[in-house]
């Protein structure tokens, strides 16, 4: 925490959350001590490659998977304490956007009705004219033409049934939005209009953003800061800027250099790791990423590493930066 | 190295169903020289898997069909092939690595021997069954895996290492052109940077020419020499890589291309997408495909097709170029 945000509480901040899935071979460690925050009318990217528990962590957050332990605040309550009631009344405020817009909406359901489900689930309108008006309103908001109003997602191509799922999530005026890689299903022309819409959502309503992608590029357009995951915990978190100006980990470093540039001789050194994701099933301690990892040494081994603040709001979950003169006498 | 290896002439594909008939390639040219790569770039339903079927002639049997044009490999049409002559070529001089590598393997052959099975159907020199196992964990090696893991099978796999087994079933018989359809567009990024690494060394070191078939142009400005960028089942620029990524002459669609990435080194707060959709390939618009959603549209781009106008080698389909003024 940066001593100026201190005075404003985050909309959202979590501690300590852990996720683990009981499978044949011992516990998989999907979320594994995840500790964040995010202010009101911000966005916070997450990172990181498929298996590292992104999307869990999107669904802990909104508790629609139940975590194992940890914290979870919004507006400074725990819901995680909270009864079935209590949540009902706070769920509203909180949405997700799934990443394949076609197997999250109902095939049998039209447009308005997908659009009404929300609002009629939640008493929200007196009468029907009210809800027709509400409908019409949030089509036209994601961008919708109305003469849509009767389709079915079949009928619609990938960028406006994403349009829907938007629309669905903003039915009950959320604070705050999970986006599960909105994007990814979508063709680099769509994907542009999407991302458009949804910052533009944000400067209007006040969203905050919670934006799981595996997209480096996407991420580092929409997000005022990012955390970097991998095998289930956080490696590194910064501001966008400072994470792509100065990525710290190793790991960050490796994913930055891997991205493919559109731009013929980048002005950048390729650097590829070897190997693959070690297995998530009860991981020995130490750091996740020393398998892969050429800096790896023995104290990188046998304790967690914990994320440390290194600068002015830039962590690091790395040995190199927690002991002086470990990369030194290599 | 020079010579030309693939040369596609006019080529047109349809696929004919009882409600209608879809133009998913139209009239499309493009030469491919021996070791050269050529990426073909464009959204989804813009005819690249098609034109890669075509080559292949892999369509689909009772929809697809072939409606002009000529596909010389080494001067030969292999429109003209019958299928059993054709059946030689698949494998032992054109292969196709498809995007997905989860559903290119039989689920239930072990990994060996479904190279195996590649190398035995092309075993034109009557190796003995010792020599093509030997080849079998040359291969793997290759790519990258231990020759012990080629009794296992696919499912034992991660993706990566399953797409460094369908390249080895690609490549081997070491063939002199690689179709690649969207090699690495289900992997992760670090894993991508693994597998185009070392198909830009195999590449090299066995003088494959290649097709790259991708969504990404980051892609494409790491692997090709030339590009191709397709909209709506036609060619609508080709160039060397340079011209198209540092070139000033485009066609409108492309600036789109490039307008919709978020770009890593600068930060702009909005993307400058294309509006509106690709068109259907059902019912295309009439004169050039993309006026619709072109933000230069001129009156004789609605009614007449624009003409290929070549610069040096950088052809460009639009009559913004036509009309004298040179990319306004």
């Amino acid at each position: 925490m940066t001593p100026d945000k201190t005075q404003e509480q985050p909309l959202l901040k979590t501690v300590a959350l852990k996720k683990y899935f009981p499978v044949g071979g011992g516990m998989l460690h999907a979320v594994d001590g995840v500790s964040l925050e995010i202010a009101k009318g911000k966005t916070l990217g997450v990172v990181g490659e498929s298996g590292c528990g992104k999307s869990t962590l999107g669904r802990l957050v909104l508790r629609l998977l139940e975590a194992t332990s940890g914290e979870i605040y919004f507006e400074g309550r725990d819901i995680r304490k909270l009864s079935n009631e209590e949540m009902k009344a706070v769920r509203p405020q909180m949405q997700i956007i799934f990443q394949d817009p076609y197997s999250s909406l109902n095939p049998r359901m039209s447009v308005y009705e997908l659009i009404a489900e929300p609002l009629i689930m939640n008493h929200v309108c007196k009468n029907k004219k009210e809800l027709n008006m509400r409908v019409l309103g949030l089509m036209r908001t994601v961008g919708l033409a109305t003469r849509f109003v009767s389709a079915y997602p079949h009928e619609m191509d990938g960028g406006r049934r994403q349009r829907v799922g938007i629309a669905r999530a903003l039915a009950l005026q959320p604070k705050f939005i999970v986006c599960d890689e909105p994007v990814s299903a979508l063709d680099v022309s769509i994907q542009a209009q999407i991302l458009n819409l949804l910052m533009d959502l944000q400067d209007e309503l006040g969203l905050t953003y919670l934006f799981i992608t595996h997209d480096l590029s996407v991420v580092k357009h929409i997000s005022d800061e990012i955390a970097v995951m991998y095998l289930g915990q956080c490696v590194e978190r910064a501001s966008s800027e400072e994470l792509f100006k100065q990525p710290k980990h190793p790991y960050t470093k490796a994913l930055l250099s891997a991205i493919p540039i559109p731009k013929l001789r980048p002005d950048r050194k390729k650097h590829i790791i070897r190997g693959e994701v070690s297995d998530p099933i009860d991981p020995k301690p130490g750091c996740r990423f020393s398998l892969r990892c050429e800096m790896c040494k023995d104290p990188c081994m046998g304790r967690d590493v914990e994320l440390k603040e290194v600068s002015q709001g830039h962590f690091v979950a790395c040995r190199m930066y927690e002991e002086p003169g470990f990369a030194d006498d290599k | 190295m020079q010579d030309t290896l693939l040369e596609v002439k006019n080529l047109s594909v349809d696929y004919e169903t009882d409600e209608a008939t879809f133009y998913a390639v139209n009239d499309i040219s493009f030469k491919l020289n021996e070791g050269e790569t050529v990426g073909i770039v464009g959204e989804t339903g813009a005819g690249k898997t098609t034109t890669a079927l075509a080559i292949m002639r892999l369509l689909p049997a009772r929809t697809g069909r072939i409606t002009g044009g000529e596909i010389l490999f080494k001067g030969e049409d292999l429109l003209k092939k019958p299928e059993n002559e054709m059946r030689l070529v698949r494998g032992a001089l054109i292969s196709m690595i498809f995007q997905d590598p989860m559903t290119s393997l039989n689920p239930v052959m072990t990994v060996g021997k479904q190279i195996y099975e590649s190398l035995e159907i092309h075993n034109l020199e009557h190796k003995s069954k010792q020599q093509l196992e030997e080849r079998v964990d040359e291969l793997l090696e290759l790519v990258g895996i231990p020759a012990r893991r080629k009794n296992e099978y696919p499912h034992q796999f991660s993706g990566g290492m399953k797409q460094r087994v369908v390249i080895a079933i690609a490549l081997a018989c070491e063939p002199k052109l690689l179709i690649a359809d969207e090699p690495t567009t289900a992997l992760d990024v670090t894993i991508q940077a693994q597998v185009l690494e070392m198909m830009h060394d195999l590449k090299k070191r066995f003088g494959t020419a290649m097709i790259m078939i991708t969504h990404d142009l980051g892609v494409v400005a790491e692997t090709c020499d030339n590009v191709a960028i397709m909209y709506a089942g036609e060619l609508i620029e080709t160039g060397r890589v340079e011209d198209i990524f540092e070139g000033t002459l485009h066609h409108p669609y492309t600036k789109g291309l490039f307008g919709s990435i978020p770009d890593l080194e600068t930060s702009a707060n909005r993307l400058h997408p294309i509006d509106g959709l690709m068109p259907d390939p059902a019912d295309l618009p009439t004169g050039c495909r993309f006026h619709p959603r072109c933000s230069q549209c001129m009156e004789i781009c609605k009614t007449t097709h624009p003409k290929r106008v070549s610069f040096n080698g950088h052809d460009i389909v639009c009559h913004l170029f036509t009309e004298g003024g040179a990319g306004k």
